[in-house]
C-alpha cells in the first residue's frame, strides 16, 4: 500500500461525481418536459403484431402499415401488442415505446413539417422482425 | 512455477485431475475454443450485413439463431470460463494456498460447462440472449429453446459453485500471515465478482424455471394470455444480468491490475483504492438493472430512480481508470504484448463508459435503445475491455503455462489489428444506431448511411478475424516450438519485479 498522499484521486472522483450530477439533473429535467402530454392531443391506437402495425384514429378509421397525420397537431399513441413484444419506433421524431401484450403504453409527438418518415419495430419479435416496417405520412392541414 | 505443458502427460490425467492448475487449463482450452466458435458466428453476421438483401445466410431464422448463439457463447462460454481459468491458476497462488478450497467441487463446476455448451450449440435457439417472453413462450421453436434454457440453467449452477469456491479460498484459506488488505487486486477481483454471482444468479435461475414451465403450458407467470406479465421476466432477468456485466468486467480489470504495474515497473498507485472501487462496484451494480427497461412503459419516477442508480456506478469505474493511469505515470513502461492489450483495453473501457452514461440519461436512451448504438456500447465492454484484458493476460501467463515464449511480433500485430478492427466495428455501430438502425435485423432497407456504416463495420470485423488467425497460429506454434522462456523474468523487466508464479509459496514447487 502506498505511502504517498492520494488527494489527486479524490479531486478527480469529485469531478466525476459532479459531472454525473449534472448529467442526471439535465436528463431529469428534459425527460419531465418531454413526457408532458398536451391536453388536446389526439389519440391514435397503435397495435403491433407479427409482423405489422395497425393504427386506429379517434374517428374510428383504421390504417395498416401506413399512418397519416397532420402538421401542427399533437398526437398521443396508445401502444398495444396482440402477440409478442414489439417496439414502436419513429426514429426521426425520437418516438420509441415498447408494445407489450397485456399493457397499454403511451408516448406522444407533434409533427413539425410535411413529409414521410420510417416506422419500424425496434424490439426483436421473430422471423420478420427485420421487415416490420411502416410509413408515417405527415400532411399539410391545407391539403 | 506452473509449467503445465512442460512435462507431457496423457490427456486423461489432466481431465480427471482436481488440481487447480489442471482445472484452470481445462477452463482455458474450453473458453478459447468457444471464443473461436462464437467469433466465427460474428463473422457470418457481419458478412450477411455487408449489403442489404440476403448474402450468405439463406433466411432470417438462421440469422436469428446465429446471433443468439453468438452472444450466448461469448458471454457464457468464453468470458466467464476464461475468468475461471485465470482465477484457478492464480487465486490459490496469490493467497498462498495449495489448491482451491474444494478441489472436487471445482472440477465439477468445470465439467458442467461442456454439456451446457453442447445443449446451446446443438439446439441453436433463436430467441436472443435474453429469451424474452412472450416470444420465448409462444413463438420460439423447440427443442432449441428448451435446450438453451437447460444449458443456461446448468451454467448458472456452475457459476455459483465456482463463486463459492473462490470466496472460501480467498477468505478462509489465505495464508495466516497475509491480511485481507494485502491480498493482490486480481484475487480481490475474484472475491467481489464471486459475491455478485452468489447474490445475482439465483434470480435468473428462478426465472428460467418459470420460463420453462410457461413453455410447457403448466404455468403462466410471464404469459399475458394466462394472466402473467412479460415485464416481470424483464425485471428478474436484468436484476441478474446488470450485476452480471460487472461479473464479466471485474476480473478483466483485475487482470489489468497484474499487468499494468509490472510493465510500468512501478507499484500500483493505490492498492486500497483499487479494493475500495471493487467493493463499491459490486454493491452499486445492484441499483441499476431497470435502465434496460426505460422503454417498457415505466413511470417517470421509476426511470429516475434507476438513472440515479446507474450514474452512481460511474465514479467507481472511473477510479480504476485513474489508478491505472497514475500507475503508468512516470513509470518505465515496457510495451510488450500484454501491456499493449491492457492499455488498449483501458482506452476502450473509458469510451464504453462514456456511451453508457448516454444510455443512462433517460431522454437520450430513447435515441439509442435497441438500436445498433447498444450493440456498439456493450461490445466496447465485452470485446474492447474484457476480451482485451483477457487476451493480454493470456499472453502474460503463456510462458508460465507452456514454459515457452510466444512470438512477440505476432502478438503485437494481433493487438494492432484487433484494436483497429474494434474501433472500426463498434464506434461505427454507435453512429449507425444514431441513424436509427435497429439491432437484431437480418436485412435492412438500402438507406445510404446504413449501407456505408455496415460496410465499415464488416471490414473491421474481417480485420479482427484475420488477427485472430494470427493469434491462433502463434499460440499453437509457440506452445510447441517457441523458444524456451526464462521463467524467472520472461518479459525481461529486470528481475526485481515480483511475479506471482514464483511466489514463496510452500505448497508450490
Ligand atoms: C462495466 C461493464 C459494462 C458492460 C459489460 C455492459 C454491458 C451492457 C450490455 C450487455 C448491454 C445490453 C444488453 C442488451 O440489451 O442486450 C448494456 C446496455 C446498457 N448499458 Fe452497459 N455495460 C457496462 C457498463 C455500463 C455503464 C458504466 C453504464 C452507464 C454508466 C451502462 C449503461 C447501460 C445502459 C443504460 C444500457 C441500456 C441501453 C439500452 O438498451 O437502451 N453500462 N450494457
Ligand atoms: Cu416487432
Ligand atoms: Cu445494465
Amino acid at each position: 500500500m502506498g505511502h504517498h498522499s492520494n488527494w489527486p484521486e479524490w479531486v478527480y472522483v469529485g469531478v466525476v461525481i459532479a459531472l454525473m450530477c449534472w448529467v442526471g439533473a439535465e436528463a431529469w429535467n428534459a425527460e419531465r418536459l418531454v413526457e408532458h402530454v398536451p391536453a388536446d392531443a389526439e389519440v391514435i391506437k397503435v397495435t403491433g403484431q407479427q409482423w405489422f402495425w395497425t393504427f386506429e384514429h379517434e374517428d374510428g378509421t383504421k390504417e395498416i402499415g401506413e399512418l397519416h397525420v397532420k402538421v401542427g397537431k399533437a398526437y398521443k399513441f396508445e401502444i398495444m401488442s396482440k402477440d409478442v413484444n414489439h417496439s414502436f419506433n419513429i426514429h426521426d421524431y425520437v418516438v420509441l415505446m415498447d408494445a407489450v401484450p397485456g399493457r397499454v403504453n403511451t408516448v406522444w409527438f407533434a409533427p413539425m413539417e410535411a413529409g414521410e418518415h420510417d416506422i419500424q419495430c425496434r424490439e426483436y419479435c421473430g422471423l420478420i422482425h427485420y421487415n416490420m416496417r411502416g410509413k408515417l405520412i405527415i400532411e399539410d392541414d391545407s391539403s | 512455477m506452473v509449467l503445465e505443458l512442460q512435462k507431457p502427460r496423457p490427456i486423461w490425467q489432466i481431465m480427471f485431475s482436481t488440481h487447480h492448475t489442471d482445472v484452470g487449463l481445462l477452463y482455458l482450452i474450453t473458453s478459447l475454443s468457444f471464443l473461436f466458435m462464437g467469433g466465427a458466428l460474428a463473422l457470418a453476421i457481419r458478412a450477411e450485413l455487408f449489403f442489404p438483401g440476403s448474402q450468405i445466410i439463406a433466411d432470417s431464422m438462421t440469422f436469428n439463431r446465429i446471433f443468439t448463439v453468438h452472444g450466448t457463447t461469448l458471454i457464457f462460454l468464453f468470458i466467464i470460463p476464461f475468468a475461471s481459468a485465470v482465477g484457478n491458476y492464480f487465486v490459490p497462488i496469490m493467497v498462498r494456498y495449495k489448491d482451491m478450497a474444494y478441489p472436487k467441487l471445482n472440477a465439477i463446476a468445470f465439467w458442467m460447462i461442456p454439456p451446457s455448451g453442447a445443449l446451446i450449440w446443438l439446439g441453436f435457439a433463436d430467441f436472443t440472449w435474453y429469451a424474452t417472453p412472450p416470444y420465448s413462450i409462444i413463438s420460439a421453436p423447440g427443442p432449441a429453446a428448451d435446450m438453451w434454457i437447460f444449458g443456461l440453467k446448468i451454467l448458472g449452477v456452475s457459476s455459483v459453485l465456482g463463486a463459492i469456491n473462490f470466496v472460501v479460498t480467498i477468505l478462509k484459506c489465505k495464508h495466516p500471515d497475509m491480511s485481507i488488505g494485502q491480498v493482490p487486486l486480481l484475487a480481490w477481483s475474484f472475491l467481489t465478482s464471486s459475491l455478485i454471482i452468489i447474490v445475482a444468479i439465483p434470480t435468473f435461475a428462478a426465472a428460467l424455471l418459470m420460463l420453462l414451465t410457461d413453455r410447457l403450458g403448466v404455468s403462466g407467470f410471464f404469459n399475458p394470455a394466462m394472466g402473467g406479465d412479460p415485464i416481470a421476466y424483464a425485471h428478474l432477468f436484468w436484476f441478474t444480468f446488470h450485476p452480471e456485466v460487472y461479473v464479466l468486467v471485474i476480473p478483466a480489470i483485475g487482470m489489468m491490475y497484474e499487468i499494468i504495474p509490472r510493465f510500468s515497473r512501478k507499484p500500483i498507485f493505490s492498492h486500497s483504492s483499487g479494493i475500495f472501487a471493487f467493493v463499491l462496484l459490486s454493491v452499486v451494480s445492484f441499483s441499476s438493472w431497470a435502465h434496460h427497461m426505460y422503454a417498457t412503459g415505466m413511470s417517470f419516477t421509476e426511470k429516475t430512480v434507476f438513472m440515479i442508480g446507474t450514474l452512481a456506478a460511474v465514479p467507481a469505474s472511473a477510479m480504476h481508470v485513474f489508478n491505472f493511469i497514475a500507475t503508468m505515470w512516470n513509470g518505465r513502461i515496457k510495451f510488450s504484448t500484454p501491456m499493449m492489450w491492457a492499455v488498449g483495453g483501458i482506452a476502450l473501457f473509458f469510451s464504453a463508459g462514456a456511451g453508457g452514461v448516454v444510455n443512462a440519461a433517460m431522454p437520450l436512451d430513447f435515441q439509442t435503445h435497441d438500436s445498433y448504438w447498444v450493440v456498439g456500447h456493450f461490445h466496447l465492454f465485452v470485446m474492447g475491455t474484457i476480451a482485451f484484458g483477457s487476451i493480454g493476460y493470456l499472453y502474460y501467463m503463456f510462458p508460465y503455462v507452456t514454459g515457452r515464449m510466444y512470438n512477440e511480433n505476432m502478438g503485437k500485430v494481433h493487438f494492432v489489428m484487433s484494436f483497429i478492427g474494434t474501433v472500426l466495428v463498434f464506434f461505427t455501430q454507435h453512429v449507425l444506431g444514431l441513424y436509427g438502425m435497429p439491432r437484431r435485423v437480418f436485412d435492412y432497407p438500402p438507406i445510404p448511411e446504413w449501407i456505408t456504416m455496415n460496410q465499415i463495420a464488416s471490414v473491421g470485423a474481417m480485420i479482427i478475424g484475420t488477427s485472430m488467425v494470427i493469434f491462433l497460429i502463434n499460440m499453437i506454434h509457440s506452445s510447441a516450438k517457441g523458444k524456451l522462456a526464462d521463467t524467472d523474468d520472461p518479459f525481461n523487466l529486470g528481475g526485481k519485479y515480483y511475479y506471482p508464479f514464483e511466489s514463496k509459496n510452500p505448497h508450490h514447487h
